[in-house]
């Protein structure tokens, strides 16, 4: 246990360093060869100067630069960490409306086949809409009905998060052995008890990748909300205000990006822990 | 009526997929009685429809033609009593579920208290010889483990009628014998009717009152052989009376399989 805990810690402290020195290792070469891959003439993808690509250590000092926020001097990552929490809120809202339409619509789908027929085409469909595209129209919508801003929000991010729920909750509802369903059925238990006893047990292994997918998606669908819609807080308002000023201070974008790759792995490892928990009474089992 | 037959057969046809280019005949013209109590084997060749035939008496399949009386009732009516305990092949426990959590199942399902629940369950594992395993999980067991908790799962609620579907196929001779004698000795406790479903020889004549013989293409019964060892008992297996009867069920199949 604690073994693998610190081989965990272990893990993430190793990838940070691979980054790190991938980034300034890149940067380093580009800066020797004019941004050339060594002895030819092909241009690297990127650009390698300190506008493009800033050094690390300024990009993590940026963390721990004073900034103002209205009337507060406060450092940055601790502005950013206020402005994940908002993000984070919107993005539960969200995740929380995505699960329980996806899953609803799942178990509509694995009780009735017509349902299935009639509503897969359409779910995978929703999905081709580019976010881009349906955000300000969710916005507009939402103003017109005086819903708060957040709402509108945390739908754009539902939006994103029901599908891959309803796809692996509908495989996970289906995945029981015809053995175990005619083991039902033998008993004369109704449907409902299927649910419950066997199918919802039995989708488990199956909804907790797709609930991580969701998760992260969900604070996709937050920030890109909130960037579409222009409000004056969370972790897209940050995005959106330092990409506008990226030529004056680049490192800050890149903490920004930073700070919502942080709230993204925080959701994946919350939903981890759920699943540990969730999980618990076969995991003995299974590893 | 025939309400002290068990399982009352009449004319049964199955047709799989009826008028379709995939038409498959499994059964047809099924006639079958079963006595309360009794013990009684279906053999025959693989796809003959032993399985199809114990699906129509459990009602998970219903007859294209004829008709299914259980215990006087229509199949239907018998499994919404929850007259049936089933066993498959593959002992079928819900993996997240612990040993005795799987055998109160059926118990929660008909809304017995927690505490009765847990009594049942233990009463159950000491049946089937496994008292201390009603804490670990299915996968932290044998094939022939898990089987007799499957066993246990389906008796107890002490079903009026057992239907088992090969439920000792994928097992090693030796557990397989022992299995075979640890059912009869709970179907002579427990007084239930079996109906099972085997492709062994020796299986069917050791534990059977009555050997049912199947014929393929479609499934007919092609002849009932009575069975009458006494009482079964390790010795049972050297009795010349024995061999007898496994010789006259190897017979029959043999007219079976050369298409009689
Ligand atoms: N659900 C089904 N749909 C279509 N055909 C089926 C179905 N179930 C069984 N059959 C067909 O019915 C016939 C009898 O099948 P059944 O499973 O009852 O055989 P069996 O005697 O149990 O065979 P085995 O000993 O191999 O288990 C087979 O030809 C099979 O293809
Ligand atoms: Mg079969």
């Amino acid at each position: 246990m604690i073994n693998k805990r610190l081989r965990m810690v272990l893990t993430v402290v190793v990838a940070l360093v691979v980054v790190v020195a991938l980034w300034e290792g890149y940067k380093w070469m580009g800066q020797q060869t004019d941004d050339h891959w060594p002895g030819t003439n092909f241009g690297l993808p990127t650009a390698t100067n300190d506008m493009i690509m800033p050094h690390a250590s300024d990009i993590l000092g940026e963390l721990t630069v004073d900034i103002r926020d209205g009337r507060n001097t406060l450092p940055m990552y601790v502005f950013l960490l206020k402005k994940a929490w908002f993000t984070f809120q919107e993005a539960a809202i969200g995740f929380t409306l995505g699960l329980a339409i996806g899953m609803g619509l799942a178990v509509l789908m694995a009780r009735w086949k017509v349902a299935e027929k009639g509503l897969l085409p359409w779910i995978n469909v929703s999905q081709t809409i580019p976010l881009i595209a349906l955000a300000p129209l969710v916005v507009t919508w939402g103003r017109q009905q005086s819903m708060p801003d957040l709402v509108s929000i945390s739908l754009i991010s539902t939006y994103l998060t029901f599908f891959p729920v309803a796809v692996s909750g509908l495989r996970g509802l289906q995945s029981p052995d015809a053995d175990h369903v005619e083991l039902m059925r033998s008993y004369a238990a109704p449907w409902r008890t299927t649910l419950f006893k066997l199918r919802l047990p039995a989708s488990r292994p199956y909804l907790f990748p797709a609930l991580k997918i969701a998760g992260t998606l969900s604070i996709v669908g937050a920030i890109v909300g909130e960037i579409s819609i222009g409000t004056k807080t969370g972790l897209g308002r940050a995005i959106l205000e330092y990409a506008q000023r990226y030529a004056v201070a680049p490192e800050r974008l890149y903490a920004s990006v930073i700070g919502s790759a942080f709230l993204g792995l925080t959701v994946f490892g919350l939903i981890s822990l759920t699943e540990r928990w969730v999980m618990r009474r076969t995991r003995e089992v299974v590893s | 009526m025939s309400d002290e037959l068990a399982v009352s057969i009449n004319g049964a046809d199955k047709v799989f997929n009826q008028g379709e280019a995939d038409e498959v005949a499994a059964l047809s013209g099924i006639d079958l009685d079963i006595q309360p109590g009794e013990f009684v084997s279906l053999i025959g060749p693989s796809g003959c429809g032993k399985s199809t035939l114990l699906r129509l008496i459990g009602d998970l399949l219903e007859p294209t033609a004829g008709e299914v009386t259980v215990f006087g009732k229509s199949a239907h009516e018998a499994r919404m009593d929850q007259d049936y305990g089933m066993v498959f092949q593959h002992a079928g426990l819900f993996d997240w579920r612990k040993v005795s959590a799987n055998i109160e199942l059926p118990l929660e399902l008909r809304g017995w208290s927690k505490a009765d629940r847990s009594t049942r369950s233990q009463e159950m594992l000491d049946l089937v010889k496994l008292p201390d395993f009603g804490g670990h999980y299915p996968r932290q067991l044998s094939g022939g483990m898990q089987q007799r908790v499957s066993i246990a799962r389906a008796l107890s609620f002490e079903p009026k009628l057992l239907l088992m579907d090969e439920p000792f196929g994928a097992l090693d001779e030796m557990t397989r014998e022992h299995m075979q004698i640890e059912l009869l000795r709970i179907w002579e406790e427990t007084g239930t009717t079996v109906v099972f479903v085997t492709h062994s020889i020796p299986e069917s004549a050791f534990l059977s009152n009555r050997v049912v013989v199947l014929s393929p293409r479609p499934g007919r019964v092609h002849s009932i052989i009575d069975v009458d060892l006494g009482k079964r008992t390790e010795e049972t297996r050297e009795d010349p009376a024995f061999f007898a009867t496994a010789t006259e069920i190897r017979e029959a199949l043999r007219s079976v399989e050369v298409g009689q």
